[in-house]
């Protein structure tokens, strides 16, 4: 595994399949009544996150916490970066203290990977933009392929916003690459433009009309609507979006029984998703929350614990 | 030690002095059996807890001779030690094993770990960190096919299926049927495998 956690390009098939198995038994130590595992002991994580997050950085902070690394959250907002702080003096300032891994969020694409050359210590790619988000693919796929035995062959289909959306990047290549067959669909304003020689690279289909592909369905994955990134025009009202590519309780009946709903959250309920399809017995929304931590505490261990790691 | 399979261990297979074969493993084990019988005056409240990965086998081993003796089924489990290693900075990250309690637990209970080899200790005491975390035993002890010397901390087995002299130069390797396809026990010469 490389040094750094800033895509999932970074990552061969053999990669992924050692830090499921690792947070397969990280998953276990979780229902512990003692959860708390000291390979990390005397390490410092740091959580850097210059946007809003709740799941992310809170599951990366326990993660930390229960391989006993002391972890540090900054958040933008009441950083010196609200003083006028560069990212670069800012990064510095904090590797300078001594840390072992920096956890990175930022609105520019490509800002984990800047300064991944600027610090020694190990950087971990916790959204950059709408670039990559590889810890949420990873976390994605391993909670479908506990859910479905093994990803191979098996239909994806992913639903959204995928202009704006840095999870769908990164997870049409986790997948690809576990052999799973994606097919994203989005209205024609949210698709990203050039998708078509990009999809066939990567070998994923594209569709703008999500009936057509909702009963081939072995998993579903609702992508939040950014209203925070766009700047209106996307789609003439909310009501249709729900109407054209949310999963309403009418398609929720379409899906067989054992189909798993994801959902990267925070959920716009009513939007995307409706409520009846999130509480659903199917829904692996929860699940996808559990495993981000045991998912986060497998990354940490596998940069941080062992011989070449940074100290 | 012989806890990580490696291709080099299969390899150099042939190399070496086989110190216990299919019948002196067989043999080993079953006083060991008996032993734990004695020492702990029958199976009540016994929990048998290998290391991973031949420490498993052979606890469940253990635990089928006892139920042969006693007619009753003793819990065994799985205790992986990877994150509580010495030793982590030393080698690349290395994927942890399952660890898996039986359910009852191991509160109150006559733990003996089970494990391969005896050599450093260093395993050993990774192990009784790990206990900490899952439960407080009533007792721990420690069972092990091969002692084979060089102790680097006050760690002694209870119950050893045969004391080795070793060099530190020398390799031990302990090799068993279900995993293996072979069952024995082999020192060669070769790097240090501590």
């Amino acid at each position: 595994m490389r040094r750094h956690l800033l895509s999932v390009d970074d990552l061969s098939a053999d990669d992924i399949e050692t830090l499921f198995a690792t947070a397969a038994e990280m998953h276990d130590v979780q229902r512990r009544e003692v959860k708390k595992l000291p390979a990390l002991r005397g390490r410092t994580v740091i959580n850097l996150f210059f946007e809003d997050s709740t799941r992310t950085r809170s599951s990366f902070e326990i993660a930390g916490k229960w391989l006993s690394a002391d972890t540090i959250n900054i958040t933008g907002k009441g950083s010196s970066a609200s003083k006028g702080e560069s990212l670069r003096d800012t990064v510095l300032t904090i590797a300078a203290m001594g840390v072992d891994a920096l956890v990175m969020r930022h609105s520019a694409s490509g800002a984990a990977h800047q300064v991944s050359q600027w610090v020694d210590a190990a950087v971990i790619n916790a959204g950059d933009g709408t670039h990559e988000h590889p810890s949420q693919a990873l976390l994605d796929a391993y909670t479908l392929q506990r859910r479905l035995g093994s990803l191979e062959g098996r239909h994806v289909v992913i639903v959204g916003d995928l202009t704006h959306s840095r999870v769908f990047r990164s997870n049409v290549k986790c997948l690809a690459t576990l052999g799973a067959r994606v097919t994203v669909v989005a209205p024609p304003t949210l698709m990203p433009s050039g998708v078509a020689s990009w999809s066939a690279a990567q070998g994923f289909a594209t569709s703008w009309d999500l009936d057509e592909v909702l009963p081939t369905a072995d998993a579903v994955m609702m992508l939040r609507v950014q209203r925070e990134r766009m700047s209106g025009g996307y789609f003439p009202s909310a009501r249709e979006y729900t109407v054209g590519y949310g999963l309403t309780r009418d398609r929720l009946a379409v899906l067989g029984p054992d189909v798993p709903i994801c959902h990267p959250g925070p959920m716009n309920r009513g939007l995307e998703i409706a409520a009846d399809a999130a509480d659903a017995a199917q829904s692996a929304i929860l699940d996808q929350v559990s495993a981000g931590v045991a998912v986060r505490m497998s990354i940490l261990y596998h940069l941080l614990a062992g011989e070449g790691a940074v100290s | 030690m012989c806890a990580q399979p490696s291709p080099d261990a299969v390899s150099s297979g042939e190399t070496g002095t086989v110190v216990l074969d299919a019948r002196d493993i067989n043999r080993a084990l079953t006083r060991i059996s008996h032993e734990i019988l004695e020492r702990n005056k029958g199976a009540a409240d016994l929990v048998l807890l290998g290391i991973p990965t031949r420490g498993v086998h052979l606890a469940r081993r253990i635990a089928a001779r006892i139920s042969a003796t006693e007619g009753v089924d003793v819990p065994v489990g799985a205790l992986d030690v990877t994150m509580y290693r010495d030793d982590l900075r030393k080698h690349p990250a290395r994927t942890p094993q399952p660890t898996e309690l039986p359910p009852g637990g191991v509160d109150g209970r006559t733990v003996v770990l089970v494990d391969d080899v005896l050599y450093s200790g260093r395993t050993v005491r990774a192990a009784l960190d790990a206990m900490n975390d899952i439960g407080r035993p009533d007792v721990v002890r420690l069972a092990v096919l091969v002692d084979r010397g060089h102790r680097q901390l006050p760690i002694r087995a209870d119950h050893v299926g045969k004391n080795l002299p070793s060099a530190r130069t020398e390799r031990v390797m302990v090799r068993l049927d279900d995993l293996d396809g072979i069952e024995e026990v082999r020192i060669a010469s070769g790097g240090d495998l501590s």
